[in-house]
């Protein structure tokens, strides 16, 4: 069905009781041109613009739970282009010019709120590492504008400016960022792709590959039966490792888990996305009026989707050093997610050395504003058996090479990126 | 998540600090590019029970190595690191 005014002006005359399906829920064919593992923002994305954009229809998403209950479902949904290094620079640019357009293009309302993100800086040398990312991303054509403090006491007086030890300065801010309602993300894709013939199988779990007598990849072992491929793709967030592992592969992988929070709905606060220079906190204020926000990885191996409370106590201190005026506002949710941490803290889309079998994978913790981005350069992979000129970096044999893309500087420690 | 130092104790998990799995052996010198290339990128990530290098930085400073489930936290042995740290406790 297509969304339009008067679709919606005659779901309410009826009382909102005759929406359809917005996708169909398909039954497994037995075979497929493209299979792609795992039903979240990336395996919906890539599934849309393989139909879209490279003509292949004949594609089914396989999804051990329902669409969107893994990682899509659990994040701070905070979008932007603000990478510095090369490889990421012009692929965040990519991605985010798709969020810009993304709810004409699939005819579904995504809740793109480009509010702005605003990363805090607390010192000279902060000041002038910012400077020069800004400077990095107004050379390749992205929107960043740097704030003195009297700018930002405008923009967010309620910010602890005298904070003692890591006083606000100032910050770097991207006002085409933002945020997207992340369900509506999946439901989207799934609803554009679905429209164009690719089949949505949820409740189809892989439990292995079929491969032939040169150890191609012909398909998949699924929860539902065999499924026969042309080609496989994985796009399974924190669980890279486990399905890599049945074909035999070993990844640059660790997976880790994140927890993010939800406080109670307040009035309008925040006029932005936010992100702490000095410690690690980011936080924006949901339509409903709920903070959204988050810290670092808790920081050991973990598939257990629940965090420990040292993280806990840090971030709530993050958010107390900047908005002190918070410190009353009751907590109402929290959850965890499992990351797949990379050793250098960048995402891995390439071939993998088993032919038939194709990785989307590596995304740390900064997956979801790569979802459109992710999902075209996949897809491009897929059909055409070559990475897009914004993901040639993004090669599993980088590491090999020595050729990481390590945003944070940090070296082959996973568990600080 | 508590951990049961064998030197100071049950502990909470602030005290500690995480290295990794224990499983990769630093590679001999003329071992090759290959090996060195797995010891240090490639991991087994295992979904289960794993054992592996924790830190206690804010008790004894001790290595230790803890034996743990990723699916579910539960902690099953603590014991010594072998290396530098182990051979001060044997001696």
């Amino acid at each position: 069905m297509k969304y339009s005014i008067f679709s919606l002006a005659r779901a309410a005359l009826s009382g909102h009781q005759n929406w359809q399906r917005t996708w169909r829920d398909a039954a497994p064919k037995d075979r497929y041109d493209v299979v792609i593992i795992g039903g979240g923002g990336h395996g919906l994305a890539t599934a849309w613009f393989l139909a879209s954009e490279f003509g292949i229809r004949n594609v089914a998403v396989l999804e051990k739970g329902w669409i969107g209950s893994g990682n899509a479902g659990r994040n701070t949904t905070i979008i932007r282009s603000n990478y510095g290094l090369p490889g990421n620079t012009g692929f965040y640019e990519l991605s985010m010019k798709l969020w810009e357009r993304m709810e004409q293009d699939l005819n579904y309302n995504s809740m793109v709120s480009q509010r702005g993100v605003i990363n805090l800086y607390h010192s000279d040398a902060q000041r002038d590492a910012y400077a020069r990312r800004g400077n990095t991303m107004r050379i390749n054509g992205i929107d960043a504008e740097l704030l003195d403090q009297p700018a930002l006491k405008k923009m967010m007086p309620f910010l602890n400016f005298d904070h003692a030890r890591f006083p606000v300065q100032g910050g770097l801010l991207q006002r085409r960022g933002g945020t997207a309602r992340h369900d509506a993300v999946v439901w989207g894709y799934a609803h554009a792709a679905s429209g164009l013939g690719v089949d949505i199988i949820q409740n189809c779990e892989v439990s292995g590959f079929t491969r032939d007598a040169n150890g191609k990849v012909t398909g998949v072992e699924t929860s539902r039966g065999k499924i026969g491929a042309g080609k496989v793709g994985m796009a399974v967030a924190g669980s890279s490792s486990r399905v890599a592992a049945m074909a035999g592969l070993r990844l640059p992988i660790e997976s880790h888990v994140l927890q993010a929070f939800v406080s109670e709905a307040i009035k309008p606060l925040l006029p932005n996305v936010m992100t702490f220079g000095a410690g690690h906190f980011y936080v924006s204020q949901s339509d409903k009026g709920g903070l959204v926000f988050g810290g670092d990885i808790d920081g050991y191996n973990s598939y257990a989707q629940r965090g420990n409370l040292p993280v806990v106590e840090d971030v709530c201190e993050g958010g107390m050093a900047l908005i002190p005026m918070i410190g009353r506002v009751r907590l109402l949710r929290q959850w965890g997610g499992i990351m797949d941490m990379s050793m250098d803290g960048s995402p891995i889309i390439d071939k993998s050395p088993v032919e038939g079998l194709y990785l989307n994978a590596g995304w740390c913790y900064g997956g979801f504003k790569a979802t459109p981005g992710s999902g075209f350069v996949f897809a491009h992979l897929l059909a055409r058996d070559e990475s897009h000129k914004e993901a040639a970096l993004f090669r599993l044999d980088r590491f090999r090479r020595g050729a990481m893309i390590d945003e944070k500087g940090q070296g082959a420690q996973p568990n600080l990126h | 998540m508590r951990i049961v130092c064998p030197f100071c104790g049950e502990r909470e998990l602030g005290e500690f600090t995480y290295l990794g799995d224990a499983k990769p052996q630093r590679p001999a010198a003329d071992a090759g590019e290959d090996a060195v290339y797995d010891y240090v990128y490639l991991r087994d990530n295992i979904a289960g029970v794993m054992s592996e290098h924790w830190y206690h930085g804010g008790g004894c400073r001790a290595w230790l190595k803890v034996t743990r489930n990723t699916l579910t936290h539960e902690i099953t042995a603590v014991e010594p690191a072998a290396g530098a740290g182990a051979a001060k406790v044997g001696a």
